[in-house]
């Protein structure tokens, strides 16, 4: 017998996984961005309980700054997949007085998701919510437990968590309490690309090449063609067309493109490769401190 | 170096890193990472500010890993940390555990998922205590390969007498283990990279190969297909649909039994039996997303489906006919007990989790506890703390199907999971079923 592939292996813990979450949880919901993570998580769904339908809704958390491309493709592969999508809306939250928005150049409606989020695992009375985070994202994220316990306020506390040995899960909990869980936990990256490539995913057209109007700030290259990034009256000269491709796919006001002409799953592969930045190295949300996203978490932040 | 993975033959090999404080694991870590390109200029430049703000003299590495707020204002890492690289010829997932704080919690749990262990030895101290233990829990958690890295050697003028003597004591200690796994002794500097991704010109009395060299090219036997064939049943599959699939037809009937291969192959047609139930039946279909199969393999996942109608579900277990598993309720396992502010003792009642079972479990006796420096066993006291080990007798509210941890480390290991707190507290490894009393005297007689 050959040894079986490190993506067969990947695959099959994911799937794994996800039948785990199913069978442990009453109400699990897949949290569905339009990016390429939570892609191949719903995909993996598809296969891991084929040929019924997967057992779960997928819930998007809306913070209205979306890129059209990204929503057009989010309503076609939801149908693709045959799943079906609950929205839980920040606007809604905004309008609702539950949360404030942010003010000045920078604003974004990143965190104001997890208010959004809470909301609504309370209304549909969600017990598990599938994350496409993986470990080799962010530091934080790497001490990050498979089946990821959180409190009845939604928190994560890194300190307190429950061993995970062998192929034993521990989904246990009290009334109140969630989990998130992370299928794709041992995945990188090129692990990413390379089952996109394998399983010819089709994916938003903002992962390839093509040509945007951006503005440079502090060293990030940011999108100025879906007007949800206010420009500053010295910047607006700024503003230039160029080759551009986003390496990740969320709220349009904090996901920085990257110059790049890779306009094919296989000139992807090959730039992900030779990268000297990681993937969050384009995320404005994970630059305002050195422990953001941990502290976000702990918020209970996807 | 290229980093780009062939997806199509590149396998996965899982290792954790065992070593004291001092011994330099975060700067080999560190290497390995930095050598395939696995660091980024951001962590990179990341991890430099940080060093400075904190007065740290050099580039302190464990910053990569230690990414919680206390863990890095505390300067100790907490938790396992897993790390990732690449090369051309395998793809690697490190499971690196802090050297000191709940030493043995977080070993154990870092090594059962690992197929081989990196333990780290000073050369100018040699085998000390520390490498007594970590040995002993690769050991216990059943890791079939080690890799004594005896590292620092530029600091012992890379002198082959000190090598051999430290290695010819450690084989020595590893012998007298209840298993032995294989051992391969590689002389590193993992600070100046000697004999870590390339061989050294330092040493040319060693003529093995680089630890990387070793890492990229080691079988691995984790669940082999020659062990016996066992498949925990995960979640039953049922369309209750009329519609017809491109693949399979009309899915009104279909009952497919999902989960994952833990050991041997099945194929179609196979004489199974089904627990429970302990029904005999054949297997008729073993499907994927990507359509029928003929053989099911160790580590992949599938759903089964079966020529009668039975009763099996979440907890069940299909195995082959001619390779029949232990079904029981009461046992005597190897646990390791991790919770800090409650103790093991006997009459404690769990949740016990097995493969995808779980029923109420009571701990019926404390056979003995081990000293993990000295391996003596004791029965002096009945009760557990966090990091003890040793064996108990345990007994379940329904029977599970399991073989021994020896045999198999999917289907003889399992969690206790405290009623109250619902946390992980304990983890076991299976010795051996306790059938009847009498069987049991019948075995001392002879």
């Amino acid at each position: 017998m050959s040894a079986i592939t490190h993506l067969q292996f990947l695959e099959s813990e994911a799937i794994y996984i996800l039948r785990e979450t199913a069978a442990q949880f009453q109400k699990p919901a897949l949290l569905f961005s339009g990016g390429k993570d939570s892609i191949v998580m719903a995909w993996l769904a598809r296969k891991a309980f084929y040929p019924a339908r997967m057992p779960f809704k997928l819930l998007h958390v809306d913070t209205g700054h979306n890129f059209p491309e990204a929503m057009t493709y989010r309503d076609w592969f939801v149908k693709e997949i045959g799943a079906q999508l609950v929205v839980g809306s920040v606007q809604k939250s905004i309008d609702e007085g539950r949360v404030q928005e942010e003010k000045g150049a920078n604003a974004s409606r990143n965190k104001l998701q997890t208010v959004t989020l809470l909301d609504s695992i309370e209304e549909h009375q969600f017990d598990a919510c599938l994350g496409g985070g993986r470990r080799d994202e962010e530091k934080a994220r790497a001490k990050e437990r498979f089946f990821s316990h959180r409190d009845e306020f939604g928190q994560w506390d890194p300190k307190n968590q429950r061993p995970e040995l062998w192929n034993i899960f521990n989904g246990r909990k009290h009334f109140g309490e969630h989990f998130r869980v992370f299928p794709l936990s041992n995945w990188t990256e090129m692990d990413i690309w390379q089952y996109i490539r394998q399983e010819e995913i089709p994916l938003p057209t903002l992962y390839f090449s093509h040509k945007r109007k951006i503005i440079e700030r502090h060293g990030q290259l940011l999108d100025t063609e879906t007007g949800f990034i206010p420009l500053l009256d010295e910047e607006k000269p700024n503003v230039k067309e160029m080759i551009i491709r986003f390496r990740t796919v969320g709220d349009a006001t904090c996901t920085g493109a990257v110059e790049s002409t890779a306009s094919t799953i296989d000139e992807i592969v090959a730039e992900v490769a030779a990268a000297r930045q990681t993937e969050r190295g384009t995320r404005a949300d994970d630059k305002r401190s050195e422990t953001a996203m941990e502290d976000r978490k702990k918020e209970g932040y996807f | 170096m290229d980093v780009l993975v062939n997806p199509t033959e590149s396998s996965l090999l899982r290792f954790t890193t065992a070593g004291s404080v001092d011994d330099g694991k975060s700067t080999l870590i560190g290497r390995l990472l930095y050598d395939s390109k696995s660091i980024f200029e951001d962590q990179l430049l990341a991890v430099e500010e940080s060093s400075k703000r904190r007065g740290d003299a050099h580039v302190n590495l464990a910053l990569l890993t230690d990414g919680l707020r206390a863990e890095r204002e505390q300067g100790i890492t907490i938790d396992v940390a897993y790390r990732y690289f690449a090369t051309p010829k395998r793809k690697f997932i490190i499971a690196d555990t802090p050297g000191h704080i709940q030493y043995t919690r977080n070993m154990v749990t870092g090594a059962s998922t690992a197929d081989l262990a990196i333990i780290l030895i000073d050369a100018r101290l040699g085998v000390i205590e520390q490498t007594m233990r970590h040995t002993y829990l690769a050991s216990l958690l059943r890791i079939s390969q080690i890799v004594v890295a005896v590292n620092k050697m530029d600091l012992v003028d890379f002198d082959e007498d000190t090598y051999h003597k430290i290695v010819a004591e450690y084989m020595a200690f590893a012998k007298g283990l209840e298993y032995t796994p294989n051992i391969r002794p590689i002389p590193i500097s993992a600070l100046n990279g000697d004999n870590v991704v390339t061989r050294s010109d330092k040493t040319d009395w060693y003529d093995g190969p680089s630890l990387l060299e070793h890492l990229e090219t080691v079988q691995v036997q984790a669940e082999t297909a020659a062990d016996k064939a066992r498949f925990p049943v995960q979640w039953v599959i049922r369309p209750i649909s009329d519609q017809d699939d491109s693949k399979l037809g009309n899915l009104h009937d279909y009952r497919g039994f999902a989960g994952r291969v833990a050991s041997g192959t099945f194929n179609v047609g196979d004489d199974i039996v089904v627990h429970p139930s302990a029904m005999r039946t054949k297997i008729t279909g073993i499907h994927t997303f990507a359509g029928e199969q003929s053989e099911a393999i160790p580590q992949l996942s599938y759903s089964i489906t079966v020529a009668d109608e039975i009763d099996t579900s979440r907890g069940g277990m299909i195995v082959k006919a001619n390779e029949p598993v232990q079904s029981g309720q009461e046992f005597d396992a190897m646990v390791c007990w991790f919770a800090d502010k409650k103790t093991l003792k006997p009459r404690g009642r769990f949740h016990l989790r097995h493969t995808t079972n779980e029923v109420r479990a009571v701990v019926t006796d404390v056979l003995y506890k081990v000293n993990i420096s000295t391996l003596e066993k004791s029965q002096e006291s009945q009760e557990f703390s966090l990091n003890d080990i040793g064996s108990v007798r345990i007994r379940t509210s329904a029977p599970i199907f399991f073989d021994s941890y020896a045999d198999n480390r999917t289907t003889g290991s399992f969690v206790l999971v405290d009623e109250q707190t619902n946390n992980t507290v304990a983890a076991g490894m299976i010795i051996k079923p306790i059938t009847d009393a009498f069987d049991e005297s019948a075995e001392v007689q002879i």
